[in-house]
């Protein structure tokens, strides 16, 4: 059961990646961030997530919602944007940037970038966690598009028969750069896949945080009692085009979805609608609101002042950390 | 030391490592068969645990490994035929072999591919492959391809316990191969070439079986009175370039070897190092032996035409002499 103060917590965590997000988007139309992949809209799949995780398991994230990570405790914000920013002082020394974020000593890990591949990889770091015995489990995020990957199917049935304790948590934001999954996906939820494993699948709202913190418990407890994987359909929708920014798809004349239903979304938010709730209920007061704003619009901008003025790699550690004991030219 | 197969070799460095470390285990279709004998009594002795045969899905169980790794496993992949990591090749090129890099050496991926080309063996054009050289092309990754079952074994302990992954090529036509093994314990190092057989006249760097067919190429044409230095790499990446180039520099004439694709090959890679850094000792061209750009041929008047042999090997030799 969840406390007032976990749900303060919770809210707060949304307004963190919501403002990170935003903040990561303005920095990459001012061209001071490479391409991003952005993640705004999607804020409640990562922080019910991470609210459900002991500090045993993994949580592999997927290539959009570049702040995600920084929804999980001991996750240090001023690096992740300096990884993005391509700095040295960043998770990744820069090598990695918004396409491989990760923070594998707070266990989220190393994000991939080619959609899918991450699937396999969580089952074989279930596999392990199962082997060393543990008591750990993994979660594994990706998006519509990866669930028409080869590999979804394969890591399903391995991670199946060997009843591995891993989570698959598809972030259904209905496109896959342009293509809808409602012609992409030959059923009409992506949990119903679930059922050609022999494993529960379930759809839920992905905009709202309480049901992604439900279904991920539920999941995560019976991945850990070694009945092997769930698969849940967390449905949302990404505000911005496949690139961050308004319009930035548009501007490379890619126009695939009608105004009106962006419009419609974004009377879905996630944040907005919790916050919402918890005003209603009495837990958040307009004070309260008012100093976590402040307090993640400073953090957020304490993020910024620590990526802009940390230093560039040095060009030799362009041949650096390719092998544990090698550097060839 | 005994004599020992090769294939028995392979056997022995699996099972002494399976024993030293629990977090080594094997993943691979049909492991409990022990099929071609690499892995014969593994799984009665280590139990599904640590031999997990696996369906169909090189691409899955790639990822499988490489998930496992992160947290300090050391998993060793079979793929049967090399042929089949094909399907798995997303999950090591994009994935495994930089990882590390990726993350600014905050991870590694400790784990061994074993690729058996089966070249040579009328397998025919999908089954035949050796994928050695891609391994060397793309980063990421160390490529060990032992011709003698010393090496195999030496090799392969080396490469379960190294933190990279490490891809061990070798070829069917070297299965068989008998050789002396030590009894005792031994580690043949990553990145150390070997000199196969002394000779002054020409250098013939040649890795896996056809380092076995030099050496035989190299008896023939000493009864003609040609003296050949047989190199073997051993490792192809990273690469011993030194004990190339040094024997080079005696001999001033080079062929090099290979049972892949000649094309942007590890053979090409040689060649293209003796022109860069060896240029000065150069007296002849140099000669690559490796496969014709076809796709293996099944019946084996065809196959023969497109694989390099022990004749191939001699008439190069031959060439740059004149």
């Amino acid at each position: 059961m969840l406390s007032n103060e976990d749900l303060i917590e919770m809210y707060e965590k949304m307004v963190l990646l919501r403002q990170a997000e935003e903040k990561l988007v303005e920095q990459s139309s001012k061209g001071k961030v490479w391409t991003l992949l952005a993640g705004v809209g999607q804020e409640a799949i990562p922080v019910g997530t991470v609210k459900a995780l002991g500090p045993e398991d993994y949580w592999e994230i997927s290539h959009r919602g570049t702040s995600d990570a920084a929804a999980r405790d001991g996750v240090d914000l001023k690096r992740l944007f300096a990884e993005v920013h391509g700095r040295a002082t960043g998770y990744s020394k820069g090598k990695g940037g918004n396409m491989h974020v990760e923070a594998f000593e707070a266990k989220v890990l190393p994000m991939l970038s080619i959609v899918g591949e991450s699937i396999p990889v969580s089952a074989g770091v279930a596999l392990a966690q199962k082997m060393k015995n543990t008591g750990g489990a993994t979660i594994c995020f990706f998006g519509d598009g990866a669930s028409n990957q080869g590999v979804f199917h394969e890591g399903l049935n391995l991670a199946t028969i060997w009843r591995l304790p891993v989570v698959y948590l598809v972030q259904n934001n209905q496109y896959a750069v342009s293509t809808p999954a409602s012609y992409a996906v030959s059923v009409k939820n992506i949990s119903e896949r679930a059922k050609g494993y022999g494993i529960p699948g379930v759809t839920i709202d992905g905009n709202d945080v309480l049901a992604v913190y439900e279904a991920v418990s539920e999941a995560l407890k019976r991945a850990k009692e070694g009945e092997g994987p769930t698969l849940i359909e967390a449905i949302t929708y990404r505000w911005y085009g496949h690139h961050a920014g308004a319009g930035a798809d548009e501007q490379m004349g890619w126009i695939y979805r009608p105004e009106e239903e962006v419009e419609e979304w974004k009377k879905k938010d996630p944040v907005a609608n919790f916050e919402k709730k918890l005003m209603a209920q009495g837990i958040l007061t307009e004070e309260k609101k008012t100093q976590i704003w402040d307090k993640v619009n400073k953090q957020v901008e304490e993020a910024v002042e620590f990526a802009e003025s940390s230093p560039f790699p040095d060009p030799s550690e362009a041949f650096t950390d390719v092998y544990t004991d090698l550097v060839l030219p | 030391m005994s004599q020992k197969m090769f294939v028995q070799a392979i056997n022995e460095a699996l099972r002494e490592e399976l024993r030293r470390d629990p977090n080594v285990f094997m993943m691979g279709e049909n492991l409990e068969l022990g099929m071609f004998g690499a892995e014969a009594g593994l799984y009665e002795e280590f139990g599904f645990e640590r031999i997990r045969y696996t369906p169909i899905s090189e691409a899955g169980f790639t990822g499988l490994a490489t998930g496992a790794s992160l947290l300090g496993m050391r998993p060793v992949v079979e793929y049967g035929a090399a042929s089949f990591m094909y399907v798995a090749a997303d999950q090591m090129i994009s994935v495994a072999g930089r990882l590390r890099y990726a993350t600014g050496g905050d991870v590694c991926v400790p784990v061994t591919y074993l690729a058996m080309s089966m070249g040579g063996g009328g397998a025919g054009p999908q089954h035949s492959d050796n994928i050695c050289s891609l391994f060397v092309h793309y980063p990421g990754f160390k490529v060990v391809y032992p011709s003698t079952p010393y090496d195999a074994k030496g090799l392969l302990k080396s490469a379960i316990r190294d933190d990279n992954p490490v891809v061990f090529a070798y070829d069917i036509r070297s299965a068989m191969v008998k050789g002396e093994v030590p009894d005792e314990e031994y580690l043949v190092p990553i990145g150390k070439g070997d000199i196969k057989r002394e000779g002054k006249d020409v250098t013939v760097v040649a890795a896996g079986s056809t380092n076995t067919m030099a050496l035989e190429a190299a008896d023939e044409l000493a009864k003609e009175g040609i003296s050949v230095e047989v190199v073997d790499p051993r490792t192809i990446k990273p690469l011993d370039k030194e004990l190339i180039l040094s024997s080079l520099e005696k001999t001033g004439r080079l062929v090099v070897c290979l049972d892949d694709y000649r094309d942007s090959s590890f053979a090409s890679d040689v060649a293209a190092i003796a022109a860069d850094e060896g240029f000065k000792f150069l007296k002849a061209p140099v000669k690559r032996v490796a496969r014709a750009q076809v796709p293996p041929p099944y019946t084996t008047v065809l196959e023969r035409e497109v694989m390099p042999d022990k004749d191939k090997i001699a008439r190069a030799i031959r060439e740059v002499l004149q």
